[in-house]
């Protein structure tokens, strides 16, 4: 099998929660899956978020909220990505998002949102699988 | 968990439609290039013939030193004060990756969050792979890039291993090692290696017991070193998280930075070019081999005899290249 490059991500934490466990364990958990990950730190902007997916040129960016803000957070980072170019990133969520917010997120351009008891071995492989190198 | 069928694939853009922009000064221009002369062997030699005339503007400075020494936090306050100074800045902030599972954490940009939204600061995060020396091998790479998107200042920061990294001398015009007070490093500051390849060396978190003494001892040795004479580099205290020494820091860089004027920037540089040269040939050479010891019949032959512990590898050599080993090749004479 051909040795492929490895798929780079960026684990961000937008808006105002304070906690980045969840975070921290799909971060060490993706590089553990051998891809090269970056994690943005608490309280980011979408700008802030944007921007540093744009210099990383990250394949990927999870999203990891959890005081609710998602409707309003989510749509913001996806409208930037696509002012600067970056629309062909796959975004992905996890964290408090309610079910019924789901389909609205999807149809804004969140590809997958993760719930709880979701194992990382099973992010990485949705990732895989829509990533293409 | 909710999905939707979404597989992404990256925009396909043409090699010399992206120089273009870069020169121009496209901050995602720079960051798709720096991922096409990472992934791709093709790619630098593709892009480098289209931007080597925009080359050598910019001034490389390399911050090694052990790990903890907070060069991260320490490169975000000199990247502050170069802003301060009116001056474009390239970070590249190198971070190890995994021997296992081939991954890695890309950690030292978090320190550099008060420059996320500063359109001056380009920073990009490598991961080693595989490479020993401190730096990823893209890194050269990236540095040329920067150059012609057109930052006056690039910092590069290791690994932070400690001793072994010479990777960073070759690599960047000046090298500020990095050291703590902390941890026996008066000790390990006066191993070899670390000791010899620094313009200028930074106690950081001066604010620790221990940091003047340290700052004296390191200035010893540095002035027994008989390569220096009177000359030795300088020694300075700062502290990263507050600031304190750092324009002093950026002082001396840039002080550095005129004094190399002409001469002795271009001997560094030219010298640099030279080992890059050898390196690339080198590698060129070692691509040759892989392909004749699955190609060509004599080759696979003599090493097949070779693993077998029929023959030595010198006599095996001599059997492949009777004339030498570059007459087997077509050469003009000098």
């Amino acid at each position: 099998m051909e040795q492929k490059r490895p798929i780079k991500v960026l684990v961000a934490k937008p808006g105002l929660d304070g906690h980045d466990r969840g975070a921290n364990v799909v971060a060490m958990g993706l590089r553990d899956e051998g891809m090269e990950v970056i994690y943005s730190g608490l309280r980011q902007t979408p700008e802030k978020i944007v921007n540093t997916a744009v210099q990383e040129d990250v394949d990927v960016i999870g999203l990891s909220i959890l005081s609710g803000a998602h409707n309003r957070l989510f749509p913001e980072i996806i409208k930037l990505l696509k002012e600067k170019g970056k629309e062909d990133t796959l975004v992905v969520a996890g964290g408090h998002i309610l079910e019924k917010d789901i389909p609205f997120l999807q149809e804004v351009g969140i590809s997958a949102v993760f719930g709880h008891g979701v194992s990382v071995k099973s992010i990485a492989e949705y990732i895989r699988n829509n990533v293409a190198l | 968990m909710a999905k939707s069928d979404s597989i992404v694939r990256r925009k396909r853009l043409g090699v010399e439609e992206l120089a273009g922009q870069l020169a121009g000064g496209s901050e995602i221009a720079l960051a798709r290039l720096i991922t096409l002369v990472e992934n791709d062997p093709d790619g630098m030699p593709r892009v480098l013939p289209l931007i080597q005339q925009h080359l050598g503007k910019a001034f490389c400075v390399g911050f090694t030193g052990p790990p903890g020494a907070g060069k991260s936090s320490l490169v975000s306050r000199v990247t502050k004060v170069m802003r301060e100074r009116g001056k474009k800045v390239g970070i590249i902030a190198v971070d190890p990756t995994s021997p296992f599972s081939g991954g890695a954490f890309l950690g030292d940009r978090i320190r550099m969050q008060e420059h996320y939204l500063d359109p001056g600061v380009f920073i990009r995060s490598m991961a080693t792979r595989g490479s020993l020396g401190g730096l990823a091998r893209a890194t050269k790479d990236g540095i040329k890039l920067m150059d012609v998107y057109g930052c006056d200042y690039i910092l590069v920061e290791t690994v932070g291993v400690g001793q072994t990294e010479l990777d960073i001398m070759q690599t960047t015009d000046i090298t500020a090692v990095v050291l703590v007070p902390e941890g026996g490093d008066s000790v390990q500051a006066m191993k070899a290696g670390l000791m010899e390849i620094g313009d200028v060396f930074v106690i950081n978190k001066s604010d620790r017991p221990g940091a003047e003494s340290l700052a004296v001892q390191v200035q010893a040795v540095l002035m027994m070193n008989p390569r220096y004479g009177s000359g030795a580099p300088p020694v300075l205290l700062t502290q990263g998280v507050s600031g304190d020494g750092v324009a002093e820091l950026v002082d001396v860089i840039q002080a550095q930075q005129l004094n190399l004027n002409s001469s002795e920037l271009e001997a560094r540089r030219r010298e640099k070019r030279k080992q890059e040269f050898e390196e690339i040939f080198k590698w060129a050479a070692a691509q040759e081999w892989k392909k004749l010891a699955g190609s060509d019949g004599t080759v696979k032959k003599q090493l097949d005899e070779v693993v077998k512990g029929l023959k030595d590898p010198y006599t095996a050599l001599k059997e492949i290249f009777p004339d030498g080993f570059i007459k087997r090749y077509e050469r003009t004479p000098s």
